[in-house]
């Protein structure tokens, strides 16, 4: 219920900077929610990196552009109808997912029950999510690093360098610790 | 920059401890409760951009300067990946930890806390960087 309000206030709201902040309370909300689902790691990540950190870096890519949304008159028809058509149809192919819980859903008969019976003794710790996510599943972890290692170095190479050159054309002398 | 403001001054001062001991904490106790490399890095790394949010990035620059934030952005992958070379120079699987000690669950063990790190150093050097640069681009934007 909050979070539908938040997601219309956000699409309604011009002032990006309100905007940023209500996309804050949204993954928040989002978090508060997985707690109730007993999803606990997920939560504690959308809680620092979805609330803390992305509303951290979108005020600060603000700062850099300009913080109102340019208004345009004329609505988009062709993109509002693949939307709406999308989440027609998303929302459609819930009815045939099992019900929440379901002990009998296809997620839970393929390896969970290996997981939750064996990871105690195969990789140990008591955190069944923390084997899973370092042990069983280490290739999609390492990828995920990747990303995020990529991700760094793109903004070090975009963003850092054309600082250095403003510098460079300005003439100001070059100090290596200050640039990233 | 908001240095001037003394009740900030005061509480940052000290909330940055313990944001840090929480972050290492979620570090080194994912293996019992939840949290991991990826959190720890976050929560480590928004201890430091609280300080350039109150401080400023010269001031953060002499804490955290790029070398070191390039250094751990790298070491961590490196950690990681090597991790995997390690594991298959000792005769098993890429990334399979139960060969780097004699009992392998205590190597599964060793091998997530080791790569565990590795993400956090990552992930925190990945934050730190991306934000560091954002504010000093904002600042060298404002002097023009």
């Amino acid at each position: 219920m909050f979070m539908a309000m938040t997601a219309l206030a956000l699409i309604w709201l011009r002032n990006l900077f309100a905007v940023a902040m209500m996309s804050g309370i949204y993954t928040l909300l989002a978090a508060a929610l997985y707690v109730i689902m007993d999803a606990v790691d997920v939560a504690f990540t959308e809680a620092a990196v979805g609330a803390g950190i992305s509303t951290v870096l979108m005020l600060g890519t603000l700062s850099l552009t300009t913080s109102m949304e340019k208004i345009t008159k004329n609505i988009a028809m062709v993109p509002l109808i693949i939307v709406t058509a999308t989440g027609g149809l998303l929302i459609y192919a819930t009815y045939d997912m099992p019900a929440y819980g379901d002990p009998n859903a296809p997620i839970h008969k393929h390896v969970a029950p290996r997981y939750i019976e064996k990871s105690g003794q195969e990789v140990g710790p008591p955190n069944i999510v923390t084997s899973v996510l370092a042990s069983y599943r280490g290739y999609d972890t390492l990828g995920e690093v990747t990303v995020i290692f990529t991700a760094a170095v793109g903004v070090m190479v975009l963003i850092g360098r054309s600082r250095r050159r403003r510098e460079k054309v300005i003439g100001k002398p070059e100090n290596e610790t200050e640039q990233a | 920059m908001l240095s001037r403001k003394s009740i900030l001054r005061a509480v940052s001062k000290l909330l940055i401890p313990p944001i840090m001991m929480f972050g290492l904490y979620v570090q080194f106790h994912g293996d019992f409760g939840p949290g991991g490399g990826f959190q720890a890095g976050v929560i480590f790394a928004a201890a430091f951009i609280l300080y350039t949010l109150i401080f400023g990035v010269d001031n953060a620059r002499k804490v955290a300067p790029a070398w070191m934030t390039r250094l751990m952005l790298s070491c961590g992958l490196l950690l990681y990946a090597g991790v995997g070379v390690v594991s298959m120079m000792m005769g098993g699987d890429y990334l399979d930890y139960s060969v780097l000690s004699e009992d392998p669950v205590a190597g599964q063990h060793l091998g997530i806390l080791l790569i565990e790190f590795g993400v956090g150093l990552t992930v925190a050097g990945a934050m730190i960087t991306i934000y560091l640069i954002f504010d000093g681009n904002n600042r060298s934007a404002g002097d023009d």
